[in-house]
């Protein structure tokens, strides 16, 4: 076997590092769906009335609906039906500080690295923990509130802030927009709802950790972020899973407003359990991400790294409304085994002089799919709109797959719409440049590797930078890229 | 031509593949953009294939000056006494439903193999009808002096028209030849044509084919060309559009051996209502392969365009080479392009590219020329030209490259 192929099968065969259980006691709801289940849920939640009905109403026209079958993925049917829609760890009474927090659950984060006391004292990241789609516990609650930064759990939200709640939820990604996300609308569980109120510049990054802990749960939660005129936050999002034998789902929901003059910075680091290397269980994450740039001025940039996830299927997508607005889309998407992947993006132009960037990294290796799937719109109105996309794939090995669907719409004659790609796998003749000059070949690929994901990872907020570079590293790790 | 069994077998195919899927509509990922089957369920139900035609005098008009071995076909009728054939030595073109130097057996062992019918509603049509059309077939080792020029007319002064065209090229080892294809209109009426042709280029030959859609503004088009490269060849193709109310051209090319060459080249120059969609497909199932695509459009006043370009590496097809650019220029916000440029590939040791720019003319250029005295009409005509100009270089057969030059200056102003 050449150096090449043993680094490859080494990297291949990486074990997934979050791969524990802990044992933590469930409060949960029968496996099954049905409109008792929505009832079941959202009494659990103590919520409002409007509420119930608005998870009915998408309960109703989530069973009218199909499942999407266009994605570049596939998968066995998924049985709605053998899935528990709600489970929390058991809490007696909502603590007050993270010291009343069950032992094992801190134990939990802690074995995630995101020990959140520590997280509390070094890094100034507020932390919004999310176990089995229920929030466990906020970080820094009392210093955002001093700014009138709301940063809560969902549920908590809804009872506090049932106006703002009422107002934005499905004002961006409606009810019925898609088949999961209908399914999301019906059986969330909770999630992260933030506002930063007008001129505020929110001095922390924010941050939800999602884990999906119990067996056969589906993970439902809902973030919204609201951003009024003239604010600013950079908000984080990483998740992980136990290892299993069976498949989970994971569809959640990811609103953003923004407002005029707004910017809003969503990072994700993508590492839910990609399943064993035969294909065998992880997670199946079907999400929606959008976000509307509302008012004039307003900007949203979105950055992931994606490398968990039996099957990936997303789209973070910007509604260019306001004019001047300004849209980004920042991707790593590696796939390594049997792992699938349809990401990409969709920036809808309808401002005067609105801009977007697309910058798309995928590295494919294995026996993975890895797709991207973006669309650019220029409406009729949009004058002046600018786009500039660039998709590139990396190959390593003759087994994977990389594959681009763009979809470019134009209707109007001053817009500029640029779209590139490239596929291709490292050039021996980079290798050879490397090795020439001392660096070993495995060093060498990491070395190119990281170069042609640079551009992305140097969008992330630092504490994320480090984790986001880890994580390819671990990708890299001996390799291959 | 005596329906063979196999022959009925393909046409049953069609029938059944029709029967379920009918034609497509929007919801079809492939006729997303252009609703062709609202369009002809609404204009063409009732139309008979017509016959009639008469307007000779107009006919001759259009067919062009440059020497080439013509047939010409006036709303599915061959029409002889317009045809006529200069090289008599390695070239042997054919009707369809009159073959008899080209073997059935040979005609059979690529018809419907190329193109199936169960692969597209209108290949399915076009197969379940299949009267009308040519075989040709280039000897081998021949080299073909003057091209081959089919000429499909639709003829719609007598009431709207409709026509169903199929053509097989069979192009020998070693051969080399050059295929054009072009569709006109006569008359006030719009006119319906689909056309199916299906190319073999063997061993070491090169084929160039053309298919031009030139004066048609009333037609609705659909065509489909599916081309297989054996082994060792080089294909080039050329679409030009300059009109037509509603046109589909789908080039698929299917490399079946290593070392093959495919040079796609498209050209769409279009105004008014105008509605013009280029689907391509390169699938790369063999090593050392190369495929080069360029199309450019211009779109004026509510003309729309629409562009996609399928590029299929396979697992076992290393050192593949290729490349695909769509340009596009929108001169009036009611214009419109949908352009979806499609990398799918399983293997690693290649280098594929696409690229696609939507934009305006550059006000840069127009500057620099009317900075020199042009005016700003003239400058931009004359940038448009440039533009155009990219791909009409690329046409290999000089009497067709000065007769499309001709009638995009016109065009152009």
């Amino acid at each position: 076997m050449s150096k090449d192929d043993q680094i490859l099968q080494e990297f291949t065969s990486k074990e997934y590092e979050h791969g524990w259980t802990v044992d933590l006691e469930n409060d949960s709801a029968p496996p099954g769906l049905n409109e008792d289940i929505v009832r079941f849920i959202s009494k659990k939640k103590e919520e409002p009335e409007w509420l119930l009905e608005w998870r009915l109403e998408a309960f109703r026209k989530w069973q009218d609906m199909e499942e999407p079958k266009w994605p570049n993925v596939s998968y066995p049917q998924i049985n709605y039906q053998d899935i528990i829609y709600y489970s929390a760890p058991k809490q007696s009474a909502k603590p007050n500080s993270l010291d009343e927090v069950d032992p094992e659950l801190r134990k939990t984060f802690e074995k995630l690295g995101i020990s959140l006391e520590e997280q509390k004292r070094l890094t100034g990241v507020a932390v919004d923990a999310v176990i089995d789609s229920v929030s466990v516990a906020t970080t820094f609650k009392e210093k955002l509130n001093e700014l009138g930064i709301i940063f809560s759990s969902f549920s908590e939200a809804v009872k506090e802030h049932p106006e703002l709640v009422r107002k934005y939820i499905g004002s961006v990604v409606p009810a019925n927009d898609n088949y999961f996300a209908a399914l999301n609308s019906a059986v969330f569980s909770d999630g992260s709802f933030c506002y930063i109120p007008k001129g505020v510049r929110c001095p922390m990054e924010l941050s939800t950790y999602f884990r999906i802990n119990a067996a056969n749960t589906g993970q439902f939660e809902r973030t919204l972020i609201v951003a009024d005129e003239g604010s600013y936050v950079s908000y984080l999002e990483g998740c992980t899973a136990p290892m299993r034998d069976e498949n989970q789902l994971h569809a959640a929901v990811v609103e953003i407003y923004a407002a005029k003059d707004a910017e809003v910075k969503y990072s994700t680091v993508q590492n839910w359990y990609p399943g064993d290397k035969d294909g065998k269980g992880g997670i199946y994450n079907f999400v929606t991400k959008r976000g509307i740039c509302s008012g004039d001025n307003s900007k949203i940039s979105w950055t992931q790294v994606e490398t968990g996830s039996a099957i990936t299927w997303k789209y973070p997508s910007c509604i260019l409304k306001g004019d001047n607005s300004i849209g980004e889309f920042y991707s790593v998407a590696v796939t390594n085994n049997m792992q699938q992947a349809d990401t990409g993006t969709k920036m809808i132009h309808i401002g005067k002089n609105t801009r977007s960037r697309i910058v798309s990294k995928g590295v494919s290796a294995g026996k993975s799919q890895n797709s991207y799937r973006g669309l650019v719109t220029v409406m009729k109105q949009a004058e002046n709109a600018r786009n500039f996309s660039q998709c590139d794939s990396l190959l390593m090995g003759d087994k994977c797959g990389a594959h681009t669907f763009p979809y470019i719409e134009v209707k109007n004659s001053s817009g500029l719409v640029e779209h590139e790609a490239t596929t291709s796998k490292i050039g021996e003749d980079q290798i050879f440049y490397c090795n020439q000059r001392g660096i070993d070949t495995e060093n060498a690929v990491a070395l190119i590797v990281n170069g042609y994901a640079k551009e992305v990872l140097n969008q992330l907020p630092m504490e994320f930078a480090v984790e986001a570079q880890k994580l390819l590293a671990l990708t890299l790790e001996g390799s291959v890229g | 031509m005596d329906i063979s069994t196999d022959m009925h077998s393909l046409k049953q195919e069609a029938d059944i593949y029709l029967e379920k899927h009918g034609l497509p509509d929007r919801k079809d990922e492939e006729y997303k953009y252009t609703p062709l089957s609202k369009l002809i369920e609404k204009e063409f139900d009732s139309v008979v294939e017509t016959v009639d035609s008469l307007a000779s005098g107009k006919i001759e008009k259009i067919i062009p000056g440059w020497k080439a071995n013509r047939l010409v076909f006036i709303n599915g009728q061959y029409r002889d006494d317009l045809s006529v054939i200069v090289d008599e030595s390695g070239l042997v073109i054919e009707r369809l439903d009159n073959s008899d130097q080209i073997s059935q057996k040979e005609i059979e062992q690529y018809l419907g193999q190329l193109a199936e019918p169960t692969s597209d509603p209108f290949v399915a049509l076009n197969t379940s009808a299949m009267t009308s059309g040519t075989v040709s077939k280039v000897e081998k080792g021949s080299v073909i002096e003057h091209p081959v020029h089919l000429m499909f007319i639709s003829d719609s002064s007598q009431g709207k028209a409709k026509s169903q065209y199929r053509n097989l090229f069979i192009v020998g080892e070693n051969a080399q030849v050059n295929f054009v294809e072009s569709f006109h209109t006569i008359g006030d009426e719009i006119s319906l044509s689909n056309s199916v042709t299906e190319i073999v280029v063997s061993k070491n030959s090169v084929t160039n084919y053309y298919k031009l859609q030139i004066e048609n503004d009333g037609e609705v088009h659909v065509g489909t060309s599916s081309i297989k490269q054996l082994d060792t060849c080089v294909f080039n193709a050329a679409t030009i559009t300059l009109g037509g109310k509603m046109i589909r051209n789908n080039l698929n090319i299917t490399m079946e051996s290593e070392r093959c060459e495919a040079n796609l080249n498209g050209l769409y120059l279009v105004t008014g209502k105008s509605h013009v969609d280029n689907h391509t497909a390169v699938d790369h199932k063999y090593p050392n392969c190369n495929s080069n695509e360029l199309y450019k459009g211009v779109l004026d006043e509510n003309a729309t365009g629409v562009f996609n370009g399928k590029i299929y590496v396979r697992p076992q097809a290393q050192q593949t080479n290729a490349f695909q650019s769509n340009k596009n220029i929108l001169l009036s916000d009611s214009a419109t392009i949908n352009t979806k440029p499609q990398l799918e590939i399983w293997a690693d040791d290649v280098k594929c590219s696409h690229g696609c720019t939507t934009g305006q003319l550059d006000d840069e250029q127009i500057f620099y020329l009317r900075s020199r005295g042009i005016s700003k009409e003239k400058a931009r005509a004359l940038v448009l030209y440039a533009f155009a100009m990219e791909v009409i270089d690329n046409i290999k057969i000089e009497g067709l490259r000065e007769y499309l030059d001709e009638r995009i200056a016109e065009r152009l102003g």
